[in-house]
Formats: structure tokens, C-alpha cells, sequence
């Protein structure tokens, strides 16, 4: 009986899972028709790495604030990282490997290193304490990448890298190139990101987040996310499994941190600040915590849906009413009269339609 | 001599760093949340000090009190509809909902009075004179820096008075220790916390206003990092208590005011920040905080 209904309940899984990996595959097929036929402009074009990052960005931030219940809000910290290490690793290569789409695989390969790195300077002492502290250091971690990028000199001549903390202090060769420029961020960049390579890395952090989730390792957080002490006291390392998804979640926003860095020719480090953050939570939340196919949905949706409003002036309107939203689900959530009032709801619903059947 | 005035501006921004600190320390204590919407509750009463100064003329103390009242009514009523409905809330759907009413102030306020710089005037001037020159002028302290750090030390004395002689302050510490039982002992838990929210807010009010007198820049954004910081203050010095507050908040005003004159002067909140770090890994509970350990 028991096994009977867990083999049903890893078959929904999965089958949710295979869902989410249509849903992808099958808006990428309808952006290259739309594509191809012309029936897309070019700012809508413009637009679709872009959403690919973000929803990346998303579905990791899930996977720490909707899976692993911690609050990060320093997640564009790690896509900073990602993006900046990402840059100066596809300039370097740009004489030894001719192949872009080998060079952007190996930046974001090393942007999800140093984001994960990141993740890890950051995670090892704060996920040991509790209460909201991982909140308030993901948020002092964000504003100290800021701070440091905005000052730092990075340049590359055949030498090899040179950092500093002025352009002259680089001492570069009459062939070297400076990468980044302190407050004037990372410019000249080659632009090597594709729509193409989004989706894949989209696909990519699905399959390791929906595996993760529904492994052994994904019950061990979402058993300390629901109760730590229970969870502590059959043997559940809480750092371990806390660090797991935050180190994952980290690398695979450094991921995207490259693919979108890689996609301007200019970065400034000022892009990846606490609104990027908040921006990233506001998708996670309304596509409803812990919900993949939501975050994906929201990020695509909520990204795309200003800009197309842009002509209707109401991006000055657009950070009020994601604050008003972001208040508004949680008290519907978390509200035990509001929450149940939509129960009863949903019960008067479920009658009528029975009586109907009648 | 320089260092002597490092130190008069490292401590008269400290004092604001613990005023503000004051109040996430004190809604911390008793609703066990972290207020992100302080830091804007903060700007909110420079702003009302601002045009109730500049634009209806009225005496810079009537502006103060203006601002302090608007702030309170502003504390109460975001605790009211935002915060009290989730009180059995799990503290990440709270932690949510303040950042949803910070970003709500912030963006109000933008849309309301414009997002551009107002440069705020220094009514803390003294015969014209904006300050005092000692040791033949190698010495300046302004008068904004010396009310700040006098209101910094009346507001310690008077809160610590509050807290352990009034009636209201002693149910605030009881609710803080334990929220049940001091609904037991007839304590009206509600009304205690609106209450800190109130008091929390009345202190943004003065803080924004003496902020914004040392650094004379208004803007929707002016509240939001200085009340990191001064979140940072309460955790270096101990969330929940009253004098970790102070002290956290001085010490945090004498770190940041002399990186930015020894050490380097765009890094100096990377150091802050990296303190918080250190202080968080070394003594998790801060300087002057207690270790609460949990009970199942």
C-alpha cells in the first residue's frame, strides 16, 4: 500500500518535472518561429537572454527561500561575481580560443565557481546561526562585491591578469588591454550570450534543482526548512544541507551572472544592487515559495510585461506596485482569516459544482 | 588634534547609528522581527521636518515634533495592517512584508515629493555660526554634531527610565521575555507592541532629522542604508538590548568615520559590513546580548 503510494507520488514528481523542461523547450520553439517569420522586434529580441538570467536566477533563489526557507537577499551579489569573473575570463581567451560559444561555456563554467566560492564564504558562518541574520549578511555581502568592483582595476596583457586599484596601477604592456574600470565597470566586452545558450542553461539549472529537491539531500532541507529541531534530532546535519542549497543555488546564479554579462558590451557593477535583489524575490514570491514552474513563469512574465508597457508610462508606477504585491501575497498566504476565507471559498465552490453533478 | 576631531564626528554619527538602532532593537526585542521598513520611516520624517520647515516656514522644533507624531501614526498603522495580521507567521513571510513596506515607502515617496536630491537646511546653527572653532580653528565641531550627541544621551536616559520604572515599560520587557505569559498576567500584548512600533518610529523621526542635519542630502533612498547600518549596529551590540544598542551604534560611528580618514574612503562600508561578519561568526549573540538557548 505504502509503496504503492509513493511510486505514484515519484511518478507526479517526475512528471511535473518533465512538464517544467516542456514548458521551456516549447517557448523556445515558438520564440525561433516567431523569429523566423519576423513576427518579433528587435527590443523583444533584446529581451530574451535577459529573461533566461533572470529565470535562472529565480529558480536557484527558490531553491533557497522557498526549499531551504532562508531569506537571501544578496542574490544579485553572486550574479555580480559570476558576471565579472565571467567577463575577464571570455576576454583573456578571446586570442586562444576562436569557438564564442566554447569561450561563454567555460565563462559561465567559472562565473558558477566564483559564484559558488561566494556562496560558500558567505554560507560557512551565517548558516550556522539562526533567526534572520542570513538575510541581513546576503544583503551586507551584496553591497561589499558592489563596493569592491566599483574600485577595481582588472587588466590583461600577455603577462597575463593584473589587478589594481587604479587603471594606472595595472602596468599593462602597449598589448595589454583593462578589463574592468573600477566605477566605469567592465567595458568592450565581445558579446558571446545567445538565446539559445539561456535556454539550455535554464534547462540545466531545472535538471539540478528538480533533482536536488527530490533526492535524499532535497528531504534533509525540506525537513529542517519545516522543522529544524525535529530534523536535527533524527541526525540531520543542519549546515550541511543548509550549505548544499545555498552553494548550489549561488553557483547557478554566477552561471547566469556570466550569460548576462556576456550579453552587453558594457557592465556596470551598480546593475547587480539591492533593487536586482528585490526584483529576484518579487518573482520568487509571487510565483509562490518552493514553486518551480512558478518562478519560471513569473520571471518570464514580470520581466517582459514592463517593458511592453513602457509606452502606457507606468515604470514609474511599476516598483510601488511590486511592493504593494509583494505585502499583498503574504498576507493572503500567512493570514490564518484571510487564508481561510479563500478555503471556504474554494469549499462553497467544490459544493455547488457537487450539487450540480446531482 | 585631527584625530580628536575624528573621533567628536565618529561619535556624533555614531549617536545617530544608535538611535536608530534603538528602534530595531527594541521592535526585535518584543515582536522578534526584523523592522526593515525602519530605515524608511526614517526619511519619512526628514522629509515631513523638510517641507514643514522650508515650506510652510514653521520653527525648525515644530518641524522636529511634526515629523516625530507623523512618524509615530505612520509606525502604528504599518504595524497595524501589515505586520500584526501575521503575528503566527512563519518569520520569512514577516521578513517579506517589511521589505514589501520599505520598498511601498521608498516608492511612495519617489512618486509624492520626486526622486531627486533636496538639500536639507542646517537650522542647528548658533548666530549664523554653523559650529565652534577651538585651538585656533585646528578644531571644529559643529553644533549639529553636539545636539546630536546630547539627544543621543537625553533619549538613552529617558528610554532607560521608561523601561524600568513606567508601567508600559516593564509589560514591554515582559512581553519580550515571554509573550504567553505576560498575556496571562493581563498584559494587553497587542497594544504593548504597537506601542515599541510607536516609540520606534517617534526616535526614526528625530535620527532622520538630525541625519539629515549633519548630511545635508534628502533624497527616497536616504533612509535605506543608514538603517542597514544601524541594523548592523543592534546585531554588533546585541538585538534586543537597549545599551548593546548604544554601544553598537558608537562603535559602528568610530569604525566607519575612521576608515574613511585612515584607511580608505570608498570601502568604508565593505569594512562595516565585513565587521558585521566577523562579529556574527565570533559571538553570534553581539557584544552586550544574551544567549537564549531554545527549548523544545
Amino acid at each position: 500500500m505504502s509503496l504503492k503510494q509513493s511510486g505514484r507520488r515519484l511518478s507526479k514528481q517526475s512528471l511535473n518535472g518533465f512538464i517544467n523542461y516542456g514548458i521551456v523547450i516549447v517557448a523556445y520553439l515558438v520564440v525561433q518561429l516567431m523569429i523566423s517569420q519576423g513576427l518579433m522586434s528587435n527590443s523583444l529580441q533584446s529581451l530574451l537572454v535577459p529573461v533566461c538570467c533572470y529565470v535562472v536566477m529565480a529558480v536557484s533563489l527558490n531553491l533557497v527561500v522557498g526549499v531551504s526557507g532562508e531569506l537571501s537577499l544578496g542574490h544579485a551579489g553572486f550574479m555580480s561575481l559570476g558576471a565579472f569573473s565571467g567577463i575577464i575570463v571570455s576576454v583573456t581567451l578571446q586570442s586562444v580560443i576562436d569557438l564564442a560559444p566554447l569561450r561563454l561555456f567555460i565563462s559561465m563554467v567559472v562565473g558558477a565557481l566564483v559564484g559558488g566560492i561566494g556562496g560558500v564564504i558567505v554560507g560557512v558562518p551565517v548558516l550556522r546561526l539562526r533567526g534572520d541574520y542570513l538575510a541581513i549578511v546576503t544583503l551586507a555581502f551584496g553591497e561589499i562585491i558592489k563596493n569592491v568592483i566599483m574600485v577595481l582595476y582588472v587588466g590583461v596583457d600577455e603577462n597575463g591578469l593584473h589587478f589594481a586599484t587604479s587603471e594606472a596601477g595595472l602596468n599593462l604592456t602597449e598589448a595589454g588591454t583593462a578589463i574592468v574600470k573600477g566605477p566605469m565597470g567592465a567595458v568592450g566586452v565581445v558579446k558571446v550570450s545567445t538565446f539559445t545558450a539561456g535556454i539550455l542553461l535554464v534547462l540545466f539549472t531545472l535538471l539540478i534543482v528538480q533533482n536536488m529537491v527530490h533526492s535524499r539531500s532535497g528531504r534533509a532541507i525540506l525537513a529542517l526548512r519545516d522543522n529544524r529541531i525535529a530534523a536535527e534530532s533524527v541526525g540531520i546535519s543542519v549546515t550541511k544541507y543548509k550549505l548544499m542549497a545555498f552553494v548550489t543555488s549561488a553557483a547557478l546564479a554566477g552561471a547566469a551572472g556570466a550569460l548576462f554579462g556576456l550579453n552587453y558590451s558594457s557592465t556596470l557593477a551598480s546593475r547587480f544592487d539591492f533593487n536586482t535583489s528585490i526584483l529576484i524575490l518579487v518573482f520568487v514570491v509571487l510565483g509562490g515559495l518552493g514553486n518551480i514552474r512558478g518562478s519560471i513563469i513569473a520571471a518570464a512574465l514580470l520581466y517582459i510585461l514592463p517593458e511592453m508597457l513602457r509606452n502606457f508610462d507606468v515604470s514609474k508606477y511599476r516598483m510601488l506596485i511590486y511592493a504593494i504585491i509583494l505585502i499583498l501575497v503574504m498576507l493572503a498566504t500567512n493570514n490564518p482569516t484571510i487564508r481561510n476565507f479563500f478555503l471556504q471559498l474554494r469549499q462553497q465552490a467544490q459544493e455547488r459544482k457537487g450539487g450540480q453533478a446531482q | 588634534m585631527t584625530l580628536l576631531g575624528h573621533l567628536i564626528t565618529g561619535l556624533s554619527l555614531g549617536s545617530i547609528y544608535a538611535i536608530i538602532a534603538l528602534g530595531y532593537t527594541m521592535v526585535y526585542g518584543i515582536a522578534k522581527m526584523l523592522n526593515f521598513a525602519h530605515g524608511d520611516v526614517i526619511m519619512v520624517g526628514a522629509y515631513i521636518c523638510f517641507f514643514a520647515v522650508t515650506s510652510f516656514s514653521l520653527p525648525p522644533v515644530v518641524g522636529v515634533l511634526l515629523a516625530m507624531v507623523v512618524c509615530t501614526i505612520l509606525g502604528v498603522i504599518i504595524e497595524g495592517l501589515a505586520y500584526k495580521p501575521l503575528r503566527q507567521a512563519p518569520s520569512l513571510a514577516v521578513l517579506i512584508t517589511a521589505i514589501g513596506v520599505s520598498y511601498f515607502l521608498q516608492n511612495t515617496a519617489q512618486i509624492l515629493w520626486g526622486a531627486d536630491y533636496k538639500s536639507f537646511p542646517n537650522f542647528l546653527t548658533l548666530g549664523g555660526q554653523t559650529g565652534i572653532s577651538l585651538f585656533d580653528g585646528r578644531l571644529n565641531i559643529t553644533y549639529a554634531a553636539i545636539v546630536t550627541i546630547l539627544a543621543c544621551v537625553v533619549i538613552m536616559l529617558a528610554l532607560t527610565f521608561f523601561t524600568s520604572r513606567t508601567k508600559m515599560g516593564k509589560a514591554m520587557r515582559a512581553v519580550s521575555e515571554d509573550k504567553g505569559a505576560a498575556q496571562l498576567m493581563g498584559i494587553n500584548v497587542n497594544s504593548t507592541i504597537s506601542m515599541t512600533f510607536a516609540i520606534g518610529s517617534a526616535l526614526a523621526a528625530v535620527a532622520g532629522v538630525l541625519m539629515c542635519s549633519a548630511y545635508p542630502t534628502l533624497s527616497p533612498t536616504t533612509g535605506s542604508l543608514p538603517g542597514i547600518r544601524a541594523f548592523t549596529a543592534a546585531v554588533f551590540g546585541g538585538i534586543g538590548s537597549i545599551p548593546g544598542a548604544l554601544l553598537g551604534g558608537i562603535l559602528l560611528g568610530l569604525v566607519e568615520t575612521l576608515t574613511k580618514a585612515y584607511i580608505t574612503t570608498s570601502l568604508y562600508d565593505a569594512v562595516v559590513f565585513a565587521l558585521l561578519i566577523v562579529v556574527l561568526l565570533v559571538k553570534p549573540s553581539g557584544l552586550l546580548g544574551r544567549y537564549v538557548p531554545e527549548k523544545v
